[in-house]
This record gives structure tokens, sequence and C-alpha cells, in this order.
């Protein structure tokens, strides 16, 4: 037999060194150390002074381009808007503009800038640069998914549909270097609350227009917010900074802060427990089985919060175009049962779409859980007993990457108390999540899992969307008094006559026509020991600024 | 000869496969930009598409990808917006690498020496004892040994961190967790190559002739017992180095293993493309090492 060559990848060792075990272990050796040096190189091995567990990796830093909340949350500490949130209540309050004055009939705004609003490059922030950011996320060019957030400007759609070219039409303009006023295309009762979101934020021109789609991996980094970007290593860490130059000397409170992209909540808990972290704010990655043990625990902050789980129905075909059965079905499920049983997180039941909370609103009542009367709907419809009842699927998606979704026990518990109920045989049908999304969207769908998060505080973010041109509809239920009401209400001034509009359209939905069926309300979880972080604070839309919070001991030397 | 024409039909076959990876991943229902929220306007998603190109016949598309891929150039990610593919498998691939030479390294050195000690005392406790350890090695999953490591030497006992990677501390249960496996499945092979080696008549003749004990084992039994597990050795390479989606999950490793399906859950067409490519350029690398290295090993063995 001749000499061996050894299979080792790219450590190819001589053919003498293999003929020996000795020669085996040696260049194994040298493979690992070879190995291991670059690993102990990194010097972002350091702890930061604030480690929080942020969720899923951000899919882009760039105001006008993310949608994703995990995103959005380092966003708001990067870039700043006119308004943005207070940390206890989620309300807007000034933020890059100081004070603000508005017509009476509610379509002008006039903001006054701070003259002490600086980039974090030392330039000072003019109006100009709102003025060039907000068109830039309206322009086609950009592709933003979120231009929507700003179709309440005037003109903004039509710029973006491409009806109108000229960018200048858009409703907002700079008087002065300190003075932006806004024209919206009709009064906006939550205008200053969309200032607060992500997209309005304040973009540098100069560096996106020298640096195109990489002008965020420049340093210096130039933001408008408490916090410049250190540094960004997909699925490790983002890394922020105090920036020096923001215009409140008290904020931000911590010099350095991490947030980790984690998505396995066993990891993310191990993390928390081991002191690797300081906040785990992502409710998704608090796992289904642990919810009422982790409940138990003082570090376990819980709150309302501004999402709905429901479900749809496709009222384009049979047998769900008959409201009759939609009723039935909805007023056959036990959703007390659903959250103390299955999700066990505290979460409230619903009725009615809207959640709890909702700023300037008070929802009607929706139907209950009558399961004599959902058979009685049911024989009306000609199902008696659920006899003759063609056969269904719920639809609903897998979950992804390792979170810790009820959806499949959910389901389960759905199918089972429709055939206890009604007597009706419901098949379960789940699809990976594109293709999901795909069967929901093209409505090949009978019953279909749903949830919808608030994305500023008020009604109109959960009503708007089932008006009958919406996209995010997906029932195929068109209503042509649901979508009037909805556009008088969005014409008032008068908050509590808006509240009441508001309140009429959503009892079509809720009592009358019935498209959907709520299930539950969210609620948030945080995690943090509140002897050791202090600055934040549970509010409905859980936002927590991450300038405002503050850690109260030294870590551990890492 | 034979090994310059493979090299010369490498590039063609991994055009072949770019353009069913390409192809493959469009045929998937669901795009890039499906969400949970649809964008406010059907313009908006014209514009997306317009952007990254999706509106175009599919053969335009390729070629453009091909144009861009003579370049070095991968690609944006679609999902990603602030990074290309080339970004990602930069910051991604050494990390995977170091990740997969360790396990790979864990594996050999710890499967060959069991293997071998389990062949050579075959029928006798010590290998009863081996055999079992890799029988259980095999059988139970990496999602069971990373937690159990995990809970036991890093919450239980702080040995360890829990996850995340920055130091050679932050290697080790990622290591064990990942090449546990791959440790007993070389130790089953090797101990099998081993045996049937050992049974030949040249061993016969070579302890006939009078040679010592170790140098039948080591200088004649071994190179042609560790065959085998060569031929697993290296498409096991172009695995470990292309990062593991379970063990980088639940350590929270950097690398690129978890892009690897997650790309094609987001329907990120050039990730997956790019992600492809780089893979099957690995194996396919490897294997022709692993093929060069038989004609070494075994004389027997000729290529034309």
């Amino acid at each position: 037999m001749s000499c061996a060559a050894h299979a080792c990848g790219a450590f190819v060792s001589a053919r003498r060194a293999l003929l020996s075990a000795r020669g085996l272990v040696q260049s194994l050796l040298a493979a690992l150390t070879l190995a291991v040096v670059p690993t102990g190189c990194t010097s972002s091995a350091l702890r930061a002074d604030l480690v929080i567990i942020n969720g899923a990796e951000p899919e882009s830093l760039d105001p006008a381009i993310a949608t994703g909340q995990a995103d959005l949350r380092i966003i708001t500490a990067l870039f700043e808007g006119l308004t943005r949130y207070d940390p206890r209540t989620g309300d807007p309050i000034p933020g890059l503009a100081e004070r603000w004055d508005y017509s009476p009939d509610g379509r002008t705004y006039l903001f006054h800038l701070r003259t002490n609003a600086l980039w974090s490059t030392g330039e000072p922030i003019s109006a100009e640069d709102f003025v060039y950011s907000w068109r830039r996320v309206l322009d086609p060019a950009t592709a933003a998914e979120y231009a929507g957030l700003l179709f309440y400007v005037k003109n903004a759609e039509d710029f973006n549909t491409g009806k109108i070219k000229d960018p200048t039409q858009v409703g907002v303009h700079a008087v002065d270097a300190r003075t932006l006023k806004v024209e919206l295309a009709g009064p906006t009762a939550f205008f200053l609350n969309l200032c607060a979101i992500h997209t309005y934020a304040v973009v540098p021109r100069d560096y996106i227009e020298r640096y195109g789609d990489r002008w965020l991996m420049e340093r210096p980094s130039k933001v408008s917010g408490p916090y410049r970007l250190e540094a960004w290593r997909l699925n490790d860490k983002v890394r922020l900074r105090r920036n020096p130059r923001y215009w409140d000397p008290a904020r931000p409170k911590t010099e350095r802060v991490d947030l980790l992209p984690i998505t396995s909540p066993a990891t993310a808990l191990n993390l928390y427990e081991t002191g690797a972290a300081d906040i785990i704010w992502d409710k998704n990655l608090i796992p289904s089985e642990l919810i009422d043990i982790l409940r138990q625990r003082p570090d376990c902050h819980t709150f309302d919060y501004l999402g709905t789980y429901f479900f749809r129905f496709n009222v384009t075909r049979p047998p769900f175009d008959d409201v009759r059965v939609r009723k039935a079905f909805a007023m056959a499920v036990d959703k007390e049962r659903l959250v103390t049983r299955i999700t066990k997180g505290g979460e409230k039941v619903a009725s009615y779409y809207t959640p709890i909370g909702t700023a300037n609103y008070q929802p009607p009542q929706g139907l209950d859980h009558d399961p004599p009367a959902a058979r009685r709907l049911l024989a009306e419809a000609g199902y008696p007993e659920g006899k003759g009842f063609p056969p269904v699927q719920y639809l609903f998606n897998a979950g992804t990457g390792g979170g810790a979704r009820p959806d499949n026990k959910i389901a389960v518990e759905l199918q089972r108390m429709w055939q206890e109920q009604l007597g009706v045989n419901v098949a379960l049908r789940q699809l990976e999540w594109k293709t999901y999304l795909a069967a929901q969207g093209r409505l090949d769908y009978d019953l279909c899992r749903s949830s919808w998060v608030a994305d500023y505080n008020d009604a109109n973010t959960f009503l708007d969307m089932f008006m009958g041109n919406n996209g995010n509809n997906r029932t195929g239920w068109k209503n042509a008094r649901y979508d009037q009401l909805l556009r008088q209400a969005n014409q008032q001034v008068d908050m509590a006559r808006r509240a009441r509009l508001l309140q009429s359209a959503e009892a079509i939905l809720v009592l009358e026509e019935v498209p959907i069926a709520p299930l539950y309300f969210y609620t948030g979880f945080t995690f943090y020991d509140p002897a050791k972080v202090a600055g934040i604070y549970s509010n409905v839309i859980d936002q927590h600024p991450v300038d405002a919070i503050l850690r109260m001991e030294r870590p551990p030397p890492k | 000869m034979h090994f310059l024409r493979r090299l010369v039909f490498l590039p063609l076959l991994l055009l072949v496969i770019s353009f069913l990876a390409f192809l493959f991943v469009r045929l998937a229902p669901g795009g890039p930009f499906d969400r949970d929220r649809a964008p406010a306007s059907p313009e908006i998603k014209r514009h997306l598409d317009a952007k990254f190109h999706l509106d175009e016949p599919l053969g335009r598309q390729y070629w453009r990808y091909l144009a861009d891929l003579a370049r070095g150039d991968f690609g944006p990610s679609l999902k990603y917006r602030n990074h290309s593919v080339n970004d990602i498998i930069k910051q991604g691939l050494p990390v995977s690498m170091t990740l997969g030479a360790l396990a790979f390294g864990f594996a050999l050195g710890v499967g060959i020496p069991l293997g071998f000690a389990t062949a050579v005392r075959r029928g006798e406790w010590p290998d009863h004892v081996g055999s079992l350890l890799a029988l259980l090695a095999v059988c139970v999953p990496g999602f069971i040994i990373g937690p159990l490591l995990v809970m036991a030497l890093a919450v239980q006992w702080r040995v360890f961190p829990v996850a995340l990677w920055g130091s050679p501390l932050h290697a080790v249960l990622p290591t064990v967790a990942l090449g546990l496996y791959f440790a007993g499945r070389i130790a089953r092979l090797m101990r099998e190559g081993m045996s049937h080696t050992l049974a030949e008549p040249f061993i016969t003749t070579a302890r006939a002739k009078g040679l010592s004990h170790t140098a039948v084992l080591l200088k004649h039994a071994f190179r042609l017992a560790v065959l085998p597990v060569v031929s697993y050795a290296g498409p096991l390479l172009a695995d470990l180095l292309t990062g593991s989606f379970v063990v980088e999950n639940l350590f929270q490793i950097p690398g690129i293993g978890v892009f690897m399906v997650n790309s094609s859950l987001n329907r990120d067409y050039t990730m997956v493309v790019g992600l492809v490519l780089l893979y099957a350029a690995l194996l396919l690398v490897l294997n022709l090492v692993v093929d060069l290295s038989y004609s070494f090993l075994d004389p027997r063995v000729k290529y034309e």
C-alpha cells in the first residue's frame, strides 16, 4: 500500500504525518488553534452597559424601509421625528419639534423645531431635512412598504401612486429653517401619534445621496436620535452608543446598549437568567408551556396591549356567505376557555375588535358566547345540528424559527368546540408562513387565523382595514355603510362625535355582519428586575424608548 | 487527467445548479415581500417588485443575476435590505467555518480513536461500552443534546456561557452539541472499516512475517480502514462548514446556518441562490479532494 493523504478539508497534512496517530493529533490541534484564534479576537465580547433581547433580527434600520417591531425599536433610538413616545404612557410628546400649532379645522399643522437639534456629526437639523425625509418615503424609487402611513398628508398618496409626478405638491414644506408646515388630506385625530412613528423620522440627506443603500454603514454614523449605531452584526447584536450631540443632555441614560436578536425562547430565558441580558421585551419569546409559571414571578411584567387575535371568514363562498352561519360559529366559541386553558397569559376575552385601552374610544358590545343561540341560527340557515354542513377548513400558519405559538392548540380547541356545540366537522389546514399568506391573500380559505397589532393608539388602525378596498381586508367583505361611517368619522374634529361614528361602524363589524370573530386581546410581557433596571414602563402600545432606560448597578465583568 | 477534467466541469455544474436553485425558489408560493400587513396600495408592491427587477421575465432576471455573479456580486438580500448577500456571507461564513471545523475536529478526534479501540478489542468489554456510547451519540439528536448540555453546564453549573459567540469558551458547548452525532457515526464507520481490514489476508501475512502488533495496526491496517471515514468526512466537512441551523439557532451563533434555512422560508431569492451555490461549490471541491485522497490511500484505485 502506498502512503496516504488527509481528508481534513482545508488543512491537507503531509503524507507522512498521517501515517502516525501522533501526526493526526498534531494536525488536528493545529487546525483547532488556527480556528479558535480568530474567534477569540472579537472586541465585541465585552458586555454593554445594558443588554436587551429584542426578538427577531431587524430587516432594516432605515426608517423609510423598516416595518417590523424589532426594527422600529432600534430605529426610534437612532432617528427621531417631530414627536416621540412618552416612556410611561406611549403618548406623543415633543421630540425634535418643541411645540406646534394647528388650524381649527385640523388640516394644517405648524411645527417649530428645536434650536439645539443637531445631527450627530454636528450640523443643525432643519425643516428641509424633514421635507426630504417624508418625500423620500413617498418616492416610488424608495419602495417603502409603510408609505401608506404618510398618506394622511395632502397629495401624498397621489405622489406615491404616480398620479402626481412633482414631489413639491406633497403637503409638507419648510417655511424657514426651523418651521415645518404640514397640510393634511383631512382632519386626522391621531396625527401627532403618527409623527412619533419611525417612518416619519428625519434622515440625513447628504449621506443617503452620497452612499446610497449603504448609508447606515458609514462611520461616523449620522443620526438624529439619542443613540449612534456603533456596530451591527447580523444574528449577533446591534450595538448603540450615546449620541453626545442629542438635544436633551439628560438622555440617553445609558452609554452603551446591545440589542440581541434572539428567536429561541429557551435561549432568551437562559441568557436572562444567567445575567447576560437585562431585559426581554418580545412577547413571542415567552415559552407558552411556561407562561403560567413565569407570570407569577416579580420580574415578569404583564400589561394590556393593543393587539387582537381573531379569525376571518371568507364571505365570498358558501357556507360563510350566510351571516347566520358566521354568527353561529362566532357564538359557539368559548373564549374564556381559550384564555384560561390554552394561552394562559392573562389575555382578556374579546367580543369586539378594537382592544381595551384604545384612546378616545368606547367599543360596542359584540356577540356573546351563546351556544343555544348559535345552534338556532345554524338550523335557520339550513343545517340543523350540523347536518348537511359542507366540509370546511380552518387555515393557520406553522410557527417560524422556534417561536412558541399557541396557534396549533387554539386551532384544535376551536375544532373541538365547533364539533361539540354545533355538530360540524372543521378540518385543520396548517401551511408554512408565506404559503399561508399567499392563500389568505387570494381568499383561498374558509376560516383563517389572524391577528392585528396597532400601528398607533387610535381605533382607526383597527377599523380602516375592513373598508372595501383596503389590502388588509382579506375577507371579501364590503359594506358601503361601514365605509361611509369611517370616512365621516375621519372628517370629524369633535372627538366625541368621531368616537360615536367609529362605534357604529364597529357594531356593523362585530355584531351585525361578522366577517371576523375576535377571540382575545394580546397581553404584553416584559422581563426585567425593577431593582436593577429603571425607566421602562408598561403601556398599551408596547413602546419602551431605549434612551429612558437605566441599569442601576454595574454589570459583572465579563 | 481525470481530475483535471472534473475541475473543468466544476463551473459548468455550478451554473446548472444556480439555474435550478433560481427557478425552484421562485416556483414556491408567496414572495419575499408578502407580509401580514399588506401595503396601503398595490402600487407600493409594484415599486418593490420594480426595484428588485422581480417584474421582469425570468430569463432576463437570470441573465442579470449571472452578470452580477461574474463580478462576484451575489446581489442584495431581499429580506435584509441594508445588507447584500456578500455582506452576510462575509460576516457569517468565517463563524460557521470555525464552528464547523471545530466540530469536525471533535468528531474525528473522538470518533476515530473510539472506533479504532472498539475494533481492536472486539467482543471484549471496551467494545461493548464504546459501541454503546457511539450508538447513543448517533441516536440522540442535536436539539436534545444541546439543551441538555446548556442546562447542565451553563445554567446549573455556570461553567460555560449559555449562548452567543465571542471567546473560546463560547465555542465549547456548540462544538460538542454539533460534533457528537458525527463522532458516533465516525466511530462506527471506523470500527467497521478496521474490523473488515483486520480480517484481510494481508494482515495475516504481515503478522506471519513477524511485524509488531502496533506496526500491523497503525502502519498497515489503519490507512485502509480509514477509507470509509474519508468518504464520509468529505461531504461532512462541506455540511459542517456551511453551518448548522439547530446549533446556531440554539446558541445564537452568528453564522450562516440559520440563513440557509430561513432564506427559503423568507423567499429571499438572492440569498437562497447565493447560499446554494456556496454549499455546492464547497461540496464539489471537497468531493474532489476525497477522491484524490483515495488514489493516494489505496493504490488499487485508479482513475482514467
